[in-house]
């Protein structure tokens, strides 16, 4: 149905594509997989006709088609669920999903879709409120209403640029019956993600991309996680991160009957109370928006806390500033890397040192010393195998898994005592998560506390030591790592006591 | 006595509010769609002029407005070339403009100093009127309208935008020509309606506030309509009250009041204030 031959794309200092040639039919999930930075995303904004190719073509039903716009690819039947959400922060979902609608009547064209976008919702598990403002939503709900644009749209074509990273295991499912109606329906799917489960699961084919160039396209009966892991990253991949016994030591973080509001003015937390002891990981389970966002955020001084306390090594800490919880030894690595992790347009070596540029060595005085930033940024990029052009590239150049890199680094390079990971590994390919997986060990093992919520619940398993989870604002209960399982937690996570 | 003043007041506040109340709107328009436009006061003295030199020879005050509005938009084609089509700084274009109108309208407008304009348009006119209903009618599409949609979503998130098929570029250059129209038409009113004459510079800085009160109204074409009679009322003031304080002190009081007025509506909520991607060119594509 629909092809790409040769397709060729150059960045300044990178081969993004390299003649990749790539066929996808109607009735077929078409997965894509490769490493952070492979050109996945480039290859589909180029088929969106977000960029030009440099050379190739791309063909709809055995026609050479030229997609110049997005508009061109909406007119085609092409719809896109790209990576980095394209919502408009303050207008609502409904707007945001009316915006540019063929055939909307001119006056309140809101309010028109309101129901459909109901509808639409209801019929495929993508609820959400059309009339709340984006800003306010969660990213899994920002992503519903990415999902129900193109939706709305009747795209033929559908491709999703790693749509499960922020979904629920429950979400996921609810993804996978809706991309499965579309297959039935005649629907060409391109999915991509770096969770081989789900690539296994849902896909029909699997095309491997790395480093630009395709490596291999497959019938999915023909292969399994393992030696696709291998084509992507061309080595093998330990899936489990081995996990060192440790026998905790005293309390480091204590949350205290913390009630915390959300930016709606709603508590978003009642009043829960934990305590991560150094050299352990806690992790927080939960659907997003059951107060995971404001829970970090009150930890790390983003937000104040209505009552309760939090204290840090014995020092009460509650409604501290950011700054002052750094220094006091608080990481932090945000849920939205672009957003809260970087500077985008600062260069990825300032980025590198936006924590501790005002101290030695990286500053004199008031002067800063470009040298050992320079230096500095280099000794990371080589410790963390940040895959970046130079240390003086803005650092929105990176791919996603790089970002996450570089904040880790940052993150971690002040040896903290207690780290708060939201969502740490979402978007990253399989090395980087086991690398960044690996990383966290090493720092529970050397007696940091770590709080780690995700919606991963593969990854709060594999890591943490207990599990809390989150529903409502409060805490349903903390089981131990080694007793819990999926169907419990999942449980639990519907607010069930169990 | 009291009252007289007060009502003489009120209506002169009117009659400058009117052609501050139109560049505004103008100028909210060019700002929802993420460009802003320095260059108010140049376009507006651009129209000063040739509305003036039209209504003169003519004899048509209203076909000199129309020109004033024709002259303005062109002036506007040329910002939003600059910032749309070459993305060049749009703060340091529209600055440029401003300076360019400033200069031009007094090359030409040598020799035409002086004259007394035979035919007038009175000044609390359909203009004034035609304004409140204008701004009605912008509120209405700026919010709940499809083509007010699209401009808002281009000054919000123009990759958004662009990604639903919406023509960022063309929206950008829209709104800031229609931003000059009436820009254009706000200046023709000085010189057709307000003071029927020609001299040099004799919008006064009103571009400058008609940009304050763009800020003072939160983009919002209802609220500026107040914004318009406040600011009006204090730039009168600042003549009327001449026989009592220093000319110099009166003269600041208008922009002073616009220091004020921004300190005191920039403690906003989130979901109000300036578009997100106001100031910022667009490229497609572009990481
Ligand atoms: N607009 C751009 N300008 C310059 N370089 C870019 C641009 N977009 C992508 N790149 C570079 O091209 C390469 C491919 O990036 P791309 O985003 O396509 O990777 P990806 O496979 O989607 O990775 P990820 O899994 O992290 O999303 C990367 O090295 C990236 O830094
Ligand atoms: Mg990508």
């Amino acid at each position: 149905m629909l092809s790409l031959r040769g397709i060729t794309k150059t960045f300044p200092g990178v081969l993004a594509n390299d003649h990749v040639t790539l066929e996808v039919r109607s009735g077929e999930v078409h997965a894509l997989l490769g490493e952070n930075g492979a050109g996945k995303t480039t290859l589909m904004s180029i088929l969106y006709g977000i960029h030009q190719p440099d050379a190739g073509e791309i063909r709809l039903r055995g026609r050479r088609v030229h997609i110049r716009s997005p508009r061109d690819a909406i007119g085609l039947g092409i719809g896109m669920v790209p990576q980095h959400f394209l919502l408009i922060r303050r207008h609502t979902v409904a707007e945001n999903i009316a915006l540019g609608l063929p055939g909307e009547r001119f006056v309140r064209p809101a309010r028109r879709i309101e129901p459909r976008v109901r509808e639409l919702g209801a019929r495929y598990g993508l609820a959400v409120d059309p009339r709340a403002a984006i800003w306010q939503l969660s990213p899994s709900e920002q992503q519903r209403v990415e999902i129900l644009k193109a939706l709305i749209r009747g795209a033929q074509a559908l491709i999703l640029d790693e749509p499960t990273s922020v979904l629920t295991p429950q979400e996921v499912r609810g993804l996978f019956d809706v991309l499965r109606r579309m297959k039935q329906e005649g629907h060409a799917v391109i999915f991509i993600s770096h969770k081989l489960d789900e690539v296994t699961e849902i896909a029909d084919r699997v095309t491997v991309l790395r480093r630009g160039r395709v490596v291999a396209t497959l019938p999915i009966a023909e292969t399994d996680k393992r030696s696709l892991a291998r084509l992507m990253v061309g080595r093998d991949v330990e899936f489990q991160v081995r996990k060192a016994p440790r026998t905790p030591d005293g309390d480091a973080l204590v949350a205290d009957n913390l009630v915390v509001l959300s930016d709606r003015g709603l508590p978003a937390l009642r009043g829960i109370s934990f305590s991560v002891r150094r050299g352990e990981i806690l992790g927080i389970a939960g659907i997003a928006g059951n107060g995971q966002r404001e829970l970090v955020e009150v930890i790390t001084g983003l937000r104040p806390a209505r009552s309760g306390r939090v204290r840090l090594l014995d020092h009460e800490v509650t409604n501290l500033s950011a700054r002052a919880l750094h220094e006091a030894g608080v990481a932090h690595i945000p849920e939205d890397r672009m957003l809260m992790g970087i500077v985008p347009a600062m260069s990825v070596a300032e980025n590198l040192v936006l924590k501790q540029y005002r101290y030695p060595p990286f500053s004199r005085g008031p002067v800063i010393d470009r040298q050992a930033i320079a230096q500095f940024a280099r000794r990371m990029i080589a410790e963390y195998e940040i895959v970046t052009p130079g240390s003086d590239v803005p650092a929105r150049l990176l791919s996603g898994g790089n970002i996450q890199k570089l904040i880790l680094s940052r993150e971690l390079s002040g040896r903290p005592e207690v780290i708060v990971a939201s969502h740490p590994t979402a978007g990253l390919d399989v090395s980087a998560t086991e690398q960044i997986h690996t990383v966290l060990l090493q720092r529970r093992q050397r007696g940091a506390a770590i709080l780690l919520v995700s919606e991963d619940l593969d990854e709060i398993l594999a890591l943490a030591d207990r599990i809390g989870v989150l529903f409502s604002g409060e805490i349903v209960g903390i089981v131990s790592g080694a007793e819990a399982d999926r169907e419990r937690l999942g449980l639990m996570m519907t607010g069930q006591r169990v | 006595m009291i009252t007289e003043w007060i009502l003489d007041t009120l209506i002169r506040a009117l009659a400058v509010g009117t052609p501050l109340l139109w560049a505004a709107l103008g100028e909210i328009y060019a700002e929802r769609s993420g460009v802003i436009n320095l260059g108010v006061e140049g376009m507006m003295i651009l129209g000063a002029f040739f509305a003036f030199a039209v209504a003169h020879t003519s004899g048509n005050p209203a076909l000199g407005l129309l020109v004033a509005g024709v002259v303005g938009g062109a002036s506007a084609l040329l910002h939003a070339f600059l910032s749309v089509t070459l993305r060049a700084n749009q703060y340091v274009s529209g600055l440029a403009l401003a300076m360019f109108g400033l200069g031009l309208a007094g090359v030409l407008g040598r020799g035409w100093e002086g004259i007394p304009l035979l035919n007038t348009l009175p000044e609390i006119s359909g203009l004034t009127y035609l304004g409140v209903v204008l701004a009605v009618v912008l509120w209405f599409v700026l919010y709940h309208t499809r083509l007010g949609l699209v401009i808002r979503s281009t000054g919000e998130a123009p990759a958004a935008a662009d990604a639903l098929g919406v023509n960022v570029a063309r929206v950008r250059y829209l709104a800031v020509v229609f931003g000059g129209i009436l820009a254009g038409i706000a200046g023709g009113f000085f010189s057709v309606a307000y003071r029927p004459s020609w001299t040099e510079g004799m919008t006064g800085g009103t571009g400058w506030i008609a940009i304050a009160i763009v800020i003072f109204a939160g983009w919002d074409p209802l609220r500026a309509v107040w914004g318009a009679l406040l600011f009006g009322a204090l730039y009168y003031l600042s003549f009327r009250l001449q026989t009592w304080i220093a000319p110099e002190a009166l003269r600041m009081l208008p922009f002073a009041f616009t220091i004020v007025a921004l300190a005191a509506t920039s403690r906003r909520r989130r979901g109000e204030g300036a578009p997100e991607a106001l100031g910022l060119p667009y490229a497609s594509g572009e990481k």
